[in-house]
């Protein structure tokens, strides 16, 4: 495997006594999309401002592209692209004046018409001429987007990039970010607190909260390694529980119409299959993933 | 890429609305004052010479483009430093409440070369609208009323400067203006580094005048100490120059000052912003 973009060891961020990043480590990889996930306040801002050296770690080690960010920000910083938190412009210009200007101090020659490029790219075609001040949310975000590619970086990091967006919106940011993966090839750093916003993006991902790493590996391996709990309703229990009993299939947890079972998605289709042959009525059968009722659990204690 | 900072910086002070007040607030003024002497100017001159009358014949052009020129400045002079500091004090602190420092910190630009590029771009500012104050009182002066021998009156006597005398005394009289005006763009930018909001910067840039031009006036020996290393006691400092002789010494003890208030403020504003977490 090849050196990693992003390296971070062991950080450390105090606020005074609060305790805002404990001791997360974790790598990036050239053309990962790499998933930064944890409750709103679990650290994910501060670490990311700290790789970008919006604010300095208490302690640690932070490298991208093999080099400490404290000794070679300019250098890191030219080959980097990021929006954090929300994106935010100069709103009495416009929005090709404001690539222009981004563009002007991100260490590349960019053309008028490579603005005009950018900004049909990320669908802000017609706009180029108009003032900031007069876009929605959306469209600040699709701006937000052009100057963080207009440099052509190597690597991406988006804070909560559809945070605030409607649901067309943030459908067309994550369009937006697969298009960056799939056509681009670009290592993307991306911190959401959706998890199934980092399912359909991520290759690797992190969970963060209260500033600690939890779980850290590949999405689909994290997923698929978790057991699921398929949850029945049928129409008379008892009779269930007996059938499946008798069937080799243990519930763990029977209460009102509810069937729940800790099993494999093969195992949850035979005990389907078996409810069905006995004349039992199945009404709904739901799937939910360990990882994410673990999730839920943590951003809503 | 500091040039190019600079020149982003220049782009954004155009696009603004505040830059354009100070420009037209000098203007106005300006031109009120400008109109008012036309109309009333005689009634001015016969106050200004009235208690030398007796001993002295005033002949000639006296109400000329030299002496409205020299009026208007000294009236101005303490209040273009606010107009100033409406500008230089937004720089940094605008950013941080607009949310556009985050974006800005994270191009490959160092953290020093935003803040002198904030400067220069200050600096130049402060020149333009310098530029324009001598352009209304100067030209338009000298256009409106002609030119003559200047006459300043100071608190023991009367000077008197012949008109081929005057053109050089306000071309450094422009100069250390100048000076004191940057000592006031620097204060304001310093003030920004520490300021999440521009409203803060402006406000303690006022508040300190105020409060530093209150502590010279006041005559009290504690005082006495400090008063010659105010900025506020050199804002003036261009004055010396329509002495005559001119006080060589006390013009560049206060040209001194100046500078060394600029620097320190400065080395102050790089040290605070180099350091400082960007949290909003």
């Amino acid at each position: 495997m090849s050196a990693p973009i992003i390296e971070v060891k062991n950080l450390v961020k105090n606020y005074g006594s609060f305790k805002a990043v404990r001791n997360i480590s974790f790598n990036v990889y050239e053309g990962n999309v790499y998933g930064f996930l944890g409750p709103n306040g679990a650290g994910k801002s501060t670490t990311i401002r700290i790789l970008l050296s919006l604010i300095r770690a208490t302690e640690g080690e932070v490298k991208l592209f093999g080099k400490d960010i404290r000794t070679h920000r300019d250098e890191i910083l030219r080959r980097i692209g990021c929006i954090v938190e929300k994106p935010d412009f100069y709103k009495y210009l416009s929005a090709e004046k404001n690539i222009a200007l981004c563009a002007r101090i991100s260490g590349a020659a960019v053309s008028k018409k490579q603005i005009h490029e950018m900004l049909d790219f990320v669908g802000l075609k017609g706009r180029e001429k108009d003032k900031v001040s007069g876009f929605s949310h959306g469209m600040k975000q699709r701006l937000g987007f052009a100057q963080t590619l207009i440099h052509d970086p190597e690597l991406i990091i988006l804070d909560e990039p559809t945070t605030g967006l409607d649901p067309q919106g943030i459908i067309d940011i994550r369009n937006l970010i697969l298009k960056l993966k799939t056509e681009k090839n670009k290592t993307i750093l991306l911190s959401s607190h959706i998890l199934s916003e980092i399912e359909l993006i991520a290759d690797r991902m992190v969970i963060i909260n209260k500033g600690e790493a939890i779980v850290e590996g590949n999405v689909r391996e994290l997923l698929n390694a978790q057991e699921v709990i398929v949850v029945f309703t049928v129409d008379h229990l008892p009779k269930a529980q007996s059938v499946l009993e008798a069937s080799g299939f243990a519930a763990y947890l029977a209460q009102d119409h509810e069937l729940h079972f800790q099993t494999s998605l093969a195992q949850s289709a035979e005990i389907n299959k078996v409810l069905c042959a006995n004349g039992i009525q199945v009404y709904s059968m739901e799937t939910k993933r360990k990882l994410e009722d673990y999730f839920l659990k943590l951003i809503n204690p | 890429m500091f040039f190019k900072s600079t020149y982003n910086e220049l782009i954004k002070i155009a696009a603004k609305p505040r830059s354009y007040l100070g420009l037209a607030a000098i203007t106005l003024i300006v031109g009120l004052i400008l109109v008012a002497m036309k109309l009333e100017g005689g009634l001015y001159i016969s106050l200004l010479t009235g208690p030398f009358e007796q001993s002295l014949i005033f002949e000639g052009n006296v109400l000329n483009g030299n002496l409205v020129g020299f009026i208007i400045l000294q009236m101005l002079i303490i209040h273009v430093p606010l107009l100033i500091a409406f500008v230089t004090g937004d720089l940094i602190s605008g950013e941080a409440a607009m949310g556009t420092i985050r974006m800005l910190l994270t191009k490959p630009v160092s953290r020093n070369q935003i803040v002198l590029s904030k400067f220069l771009a200050g600096c130049i500012y402060t020149l333009i609208v310098l530029l324009w104050l001598a352009f209304l009182t100067v030209v338009v002066g000298q256009w409106l009323f002609g030119s003559g021998d200047l006459m300043v009156l100071k608190s023991d006597g009367l000077v008197v400067l012949q008109e081929g005398d005057v053109a050089w005394r306000f071309f450094y009289g422009f100069i250390v203006a100048f000076l004191s005006l940057i000592m006031i763009a620097t204060l304001s930018l310093t003030l920004s580094c520490f300021s999440e909001n521009s409203i803060g910067p402006i406000v303690t840039t006022m508040g300190l005048i105020l409060l530093f031009t209150i502590i010279g006036s006041i005559e009290v020996p504690l005082f006495d100490q400090v008063r010659p290393y105010l900025f506020t006691t050199h804002m003036a400092a261009w004055r010396y120059l329509f002495d005559d002789p001119i006080q060589w010494k006390d013009l560049w003890f206060s040209v001194a000052v100046l500078v060394g208030h600029i620097a320190v403020l400065l080395g102050i504003g790089l040290y605070k912003f180099k350091r400082k977490d960007i949290l909003s």
